[in-house]
């Protein structure tokens, strides 16, 4: 987006205000899947979208959304394309992203600095206090409850309400919570 | 979806991976209202949804996704024979996980790192089956080192199913990997889960020379028709319906 010019950052900006169809307290650009804007001639304009997971159901109705918007701003022509390049990873979520989806009540995925495939540790099935995460291991830092932000919680499945969530309870206030994992 | 690639992309080699996505991905649907608790049924659903996923994205760089997954008969389905073996119980499923998702996980690896037509795919896709194979490994230490059944069952599932592992590294033209490399990666992985979880590694061959090795020609076992027969129908009833 280097060579973006004004019409396509406003655009851009546009775009990336839809909400997150599943986590509407998120935007698109929060969430980090919207790559580029790209202008075609006067009015046809080329978005570039990548998937949170490469099954996730909610890009078809991103692509919807954020058709009705450009549109609504005078786009004649809106094609949304699906890019995998570089793959979404949830360092991509943007600080504001993550405190929002933590006042949600969703623990916030810890911040990776390798997105390369990561070796697999093997634990006990329910982990607690000292565990690193399930799968792709995200170091050493807690998973802290977005309630109460208690260190002390542990995981009762690894995949909850959609296949980008963990499900985990808090040791301290009780309460269940889902954990957006590091992907 | 689309699915920005090169221009050519070897049709073979995009059946295999896609139809082993798809097939794993119907048969972990039919868990759907029947898993033993309910963690596992969101569970096995999501792994089903990441697998079904990747099946539209490789299936899409080789034709028509719905044609290719409605339309098509049996022996012209490249998946492995492994994919198709019906669920069995809880600990076949289990077994059935552990022996495709640590070969899908290091084969996706391997692909990631190229420069080739699947490394897209699979560079997103082998983070999403790192989970799956955690899944897997960690369901067969809870059952291998459970109860006395868990463990009987457990061993009963993997040994029933080793025979249909050794399809899984002949090479696939058009994916450029070391199949004998991958081979040893797998079965030290294996062996090792299998060790920790108090299982011993089967012994019995891992090909057949009247089975194994035949689902990438087209080749497949009994019950893969029936599933086609139940995966297909609704479409080939009501063709272009929509709702």
């Amino acid at each position: 987006m280097v060579t973006a010019t004004a019409l396509e950052a406003e655009l851009l900006e546009l775009a990336g205000a839809v909400p997150d169809p599943e986590l509407p307290v998120l935007t698109l650009r929060e969430l980090g899947v919207l790559r580029a804007v790209h202008v075609h001639g006067t009015d046809a304009v080329e978005v570039d979208l990548t998937p949170t997971y490469t099954g996730c159901p909610a890009i078809e109705a991103m692509s919807v959304d954020i058709e009705r918007v450009l549109r609504a701003h005078g786009i004649r022509e809106v094609t949304v394309r699906t890019v995998l390049t570089p793959a979404w990873s949830t360092d991509d979520i943007t600080p504001e992203g993550r405190e929002k989806l933590r006042e949600f009540g969703i623990a916030p995925p810890r911040v990776r600095h390798d997105s390369d495939p990561v070796p697999l540790t093997l634990g006990p099935t329910r982990t607690h206090r000292t565990d690193t995460g399930t799968g792709a291991d995200a170091g050493t830092e807690p998973v802290r409850c977005p309630h109460c932000g208690s260190a002390d919680t542990e995981l009762l499945s690894r995949f909850s309400s959609t296949a980008c969530k963990a499900l985990r309870r808090c040791l301290a206030c009780r309460e269940p919570f889902d954990h957006f994992k590091e992907l | 979806m689309t699915a920005t690639g090169p221009a050519t992309v070897p049709v073979t080699a995009a059946l295999a991976l896609g139809d082993d996505a798809l097939v794993l991905s119907h048969r972990l649907g039919e868990w759907a209202g029947h898993a033993p608790v309910l963690e596992e049924e969101v569970a096995l659903a999501n792994i089903a949804l990441d697998l079904l996923g990747q099946a539209r994205v490789l299936l899409s760089l080789a034709g028509d996704e719905d044609e290719l997954a409605y339309l098509r008969e049996e022996r012209a389905f490249r998946n492995l024979q492994l994919v198709e073996q019906p669920n069995g119980d809880f600990a076949h499923t289990i077994a059935r996980q552990l022996y495709f998702s640590t070969y899908q996980h290091l084969l996706y690896a391997e692909l990631a790192t190229g420069d080739g037509p699947f490394a897209p795919l699979a560079a997103k896709a082998v983070k999403e089956v790192a989970y799956h194979r955690d899944h897997a490994e960690q369901w067969t230490l809870r059952l291998g080192d459970g109860t006395e059944t868990s463990h009987e069952r457990m061993r009963r599932a993997c040994d029933a199913l080793w025979r249909f592992t050794g399809e899984m590294f002949q090479p696939v033209e058009g994916l450029d990997a070391d199949w004998a490399a991958l081979e040893a990666r797998w079965l030290e992985s294996v062996t090792d889960v299998l060790g920790r979880a108090g299982l011993t590694v089967p012994e019995g061959p891992r090909t057949g020379a009247w089975s194994a090795g035949a689902g990438r020609q087209g080749l497949h076992t009994e019950p893969f028709g029936r599933m086609l027969a139940e995966m297909q129908h609704l479409h080939r009833s009501h063709p272009g319906a929509t709702w």
